[in-house]
């Protein structure tokens, strides 16, 4: 099979998932490209996960759950064994966009019914997804809404709708806040109860006439007697509104961008690329499977190798899905649906309303070491069958110079393209034992071993850092 | 008297998941701490007397000694208005000084920026615990983040010590700046000598140690025993942070909180013995804190959710005593069934920023609030 194919399906699924095993790539490769794309754009032709195996072993996904620390468990456990990949994908790009925490929900299964609507319409009708996220109980209480009465408006949601969720700064004036915040007044949850010593009821959404601002308003040159859809209906007839989720989209799957509020100052890195991602969301009524369609086939995607830093999630869910024996939701899923935390991305609870900042910015001193350790000891285990599976395959290459098992290695973990400068630390480390060989019993013991150091100092490269 | 050549150093305890303030500085002769107390209320005969109107709990037994020495501040109803009764929420508001949005950017975070504005040290700050504290976090700020002082570093998994040193020798070359690689790969490069180095300098904190000091084996004297030995070691760190729980006792209180403060009062009290068997306690002073108190009345097992809390400033610059005042606990003055802080917690932050620190605290914790005098 041309390593090209190889290449490119698997930047596919590093992009439209979260990376896959070697035989899995060649599977795909010998599929071919566009077939992939399809697949991976119909989730529906693949089987869902057995919830009943969530509930058997972990009874705390049971409403309500509401455990801190545990709310991102099932979560991380779906994204790691999902046969759906770009589902959860794109769950986690919406996550990102429609960014709703814990920190002042207080109530995981109100968050996490949010990523269940995501899988549900996150590749539909954009247009769709707003109401639902107008309506949606989290993000209401998330952003006040549950606030915003017909006497006395708060203009929380009605300001983060145009300025995170839609438009971006610069195309709507303050006016326009006030009125979009009025057209929502009204729109709230039930039960209004306080929290409880566990946690809080379950709540839903309810529309109160009696509370909602009734009389005639003007949003972005329209008059009327406007409600909430009118408003999203509107607001997705401007060109900003295509303009900036085409930029979502193409910081999220293609390459890094500057943050969120930079973008009314900063001009996109691909300005061709905005443009057909945002005349194809015009031009499909706004459906994002089948711009995901356009942006998976052009050219611009396929040159864009390595053009993105990982996010946390990715590193998390990308090393289980590779080293393999995450199948199971063992004891210690709690533990690791922690990790993406301690490396800045605490999952189900973003920093604020705009989200994680993403690029450079995922890096530090302790994000970085959190990185390098968590990746280091899992390619580490030998006994993991995604590890195995590349040292039978180094085996199968039988007595081979230092160079070439590095370059193998670079090739079964990615293939990663890297420095001179890092193929040469590579070489220099692992040269000290000479040829790797596998005749004897004696030497598949010491080259196994190598091949294990090998592979902890490949992840910690700053290239493997890049997705 | 401290020297005042020595660097002040903050060490902040965090006391995760709301500490019961009622039942560790006890109003044991108030009737109505037994009134609301009928479960978790603990007895006269059992109680600490501090003086004729607070007590610390039973279990406190280990770090009384240090409030009988003069330094200890109890400083009493510490909050801030309209408590929203979240773990997550109020640790926030605690960590980045925002109660009316969300922040980004941790106060000890800010600190570090006006500590260390050259980034010249990248151990200025120094977090033990397995993940950043929001608190420390302010993007472009490094902060050390040490899970276990003994196995601290990159690629801990690779134990042989010359291969270890190869390894690492090599990830420095593979970090090293090269030419036309970019911003990105040159930041992440930084980062990485960077981590390299800050774990280079840590891990020579234990090897420079020993004391007679015996802490015990638990996770919090496993904390503090790092931190004692970083800040002996002199490497110039100015900010530690840690933290212990989880408080959060609605239920079967009594052999919870009584193991939790055991826990923290004998790490505290090993902690000050070592930093004064070794004479370096005269610049260290330590906050304990936690994100809220708990329920004045109790729900037949443990506490909910409540607002007023007590926090502790220790150490030899301190002026020990209580501050602040107990607040009325008489049902007309409860808010929500909650005793109503008298003292923002950002006049805490004040004072141990601006009277410890020497550091500006208006910017840092977002205004101007009342301070208190438990600083010598």
């Amino acid at each position: 099979m041309a390593n090209q194919d190889i290449s490119m399906i698997a930047h596919l699924m590093r992009r439209a998932g979260f990376g896959a095993p070697r035989a899995e790539l060649e599977a795909r490769a010998a599929k071919g490209y566009e077939a992939t794309v399809e697949e991976l754009l119909h989730p529906e032709t693949q089987p869902p996960l057995d919830r009943n195996e969530m509930m058997r072993y972990h009874p705390w996904t049971w409403r309500p759950g509401t455990l801190p620390g545990m709310g991102a468990a099932e979560w991380l456990h779906d994204m790691v064994n999902t046969k759906r990949p770009l589902e959860e994908k794109m769950a986690l790009f919406w996550h990102q966009v429609f960014a709703t925490g814990v920190s002042k929900v207080d109530h995981y299964d109100d968050v996490m019914d949010m990523i269940v609507k995501f899988r549900e319409k996150g590749m539909g009708d954009y247009r769709e997804l707003l109401i639902e996220m107008a309506k949606d109980p989290a993000m209401i209480y998330w952003l006040d809404n549950c606030e915003n009465h017909a006497t006395a408006v708060n203009e929380n949601w009605g300001r983060e709708l145009l300025e995170l969720f839609s438009m971006g700064v610069g195309n709507y004036t303050e006016t326009d806040v006030r009125e979009c915040s009025r057209a929502f007044t009204g729109w709230t949850i039930l039960p209004k109860l306080p929290r409880g010593p566990i946690g809080r009821h379950d709540w839903f959404f309810e529309y109160r006439e009696e509370d909602h601002d009734d009389s005639e308003k003007t949003f972005l040159g329209v008059t009327g007697n406007l409600n909430g859809e009118d408003i999203i209906r509107i607001i997705c007839e401007q060109p900003a509104t295509s303009r900036f989720v085409a930029r979502h989209l193409y910081n999220f799957f293609v390459a890094d961008e500057a943050q969120v509020p930079a973008w009314s100052v900063t001009p996109p890195r691909d300005p061709a690329a905005i443009n057909l991602l945002s005349s194809t969301l015009v031009n499909s009524n706004y459906d994002i499977r089948s711009t995901l369609r356009v942006l998976f086939n052009a050219d611009f995607f396929k040159d864009s190798l390595y053009a993105r830093l990982k996010s946390p999630a990715e590193v998390v869910v990308g090393t289980l899905r590779l080293v393999g024996h995450a199948e199971f939701p063992a004891p210690g899923l709690g533990n690791m649906s922690r990790q993406a935390g301690y490396m800045g991305q605490d999952l189900l609870n973003p920093p604020s309303v705009e989200g994680w900042h993403t690029g450079a910015e995922w890096i530090n001193s302790g994000s970085l070491m959190q990185r390098v350790n968590f990746t280091a000891e899992l390619v580490s285990d030998v006994r993991r069958p995604g590890i195995q599976a590349i040292v039978d395959r180094l085996q199968a290459q039988g007595t081979r110079t230092t160079a070439n098992v590095v370059d193998s290695c670079l090739d079964l973990l990615g293939p990663l393209d890297v420095s001179s400068s890092t193929r040469d630390g590579l070489i220099g480390f692992s040269e000290e034992g000479g040829d790797f060989r596998w005749d004897t019993a004696e030497h598949i013991q010491t080259s196994t071993a190598r091949v294990a150091e090998l592979l902890q100092l490949i992840v910690a490269t700053r290239e493997y850092q890049f997705a | 008297m401290p020297s005042m050549s020595k660097d002040p150093v903050l060490v902040v305890l965090q006391l995760t998941g709301g500490n019961d303030y009622l039942n560790t500085v006890i109003p044991y002769t108030n009737p109505l701490y037994k009134d609301y107390r009928p479960v978790v209320g603990i007895p006269d005969d059992k109680v600490l007397p501090l003086d004729d109107k607070a007590a610390f709990h039973p279990a406190m037994a280990a770090i009384k000694p240090i409030y009988e020495r003069g330094e200890m501040a109890i400083v009493h109803g510490v909050g801030y208005p309209n408590a929203p009764r979240s773990h997550f929420r109020s640790m926030d508001i605690w960590h980045t000084c925002e109660p009316n949005k969300l922040g980004t950017e941790g106060w000890l975070g800010r600190a570090t920026r006006e500590i260390d504005p050259h980034k010249e040290n990248v151990l200025t700050t120094v977090s033990f615990g397995p993940s950043l504290f929001r608190a420390l976090t302010l993007p472009g700020v490094p902060v050390a983040c040490v899970d276990n002082l003994d196995t601290y570093g990159l690629l801990p998994g690779v134990s042989e010590q010359r291969q270890r040193a190869r390894i690492l020798h090599w990830f420095a070359h593979m970090y090293s700046p090269a030419v036309g690689m970019g911003p990105v790969m040159d930041y992440l490069g930084q980062t990485g000598l960077d981590t390299l180095q800050g774990a280079d300098i840590l891990k020579e904190a234990p090897k420079k140690y020993a004391s007679t000091v015996t802490y015990p084996d638990t996770p919090i004297a496993k904390k503090l025993k790092g931190i004692a030995q970083v800040h002996m070691a002199n490497f110039g760190t100015r900010i530690f942070y840690c933290d212990h729980g989880s408080f959060d006792s609605h239920s079967n209180q009594h052999g919870m909180h009584d193991k939790l403060w055991k826990d923290v009062s004998e790490g505290v009290a090993c902690f000050f013995d070592d930093l004064k068997e070794h004479g370096v306690g005269d610049n260290v002073v330590m906050l304990m804190f936690s994100e809220f108190g708990r329920r004045t009345r109790d729900n037949g097992s443990g506490t909910d959710h409540g607002a007023g809390g007590v926090a502790f400033v220790l150490g030899e610059p301190v002026q020990g005593g209580q501050y602040s005042e107990f607040p009325s606990m008489k049902s007309e003055d409860l808010e929500q069934g909650d005793v109503v802080p008298n003292h923002d917690f950002r006049g805490l932050y004040s004072t141990l920023l601006e009277d410890w620190m020497h550091l500006d605290a208006k910017p840092i914790v977002g205004g101007t609030f009342e301070k208190l005098a438990y600083l010598r």
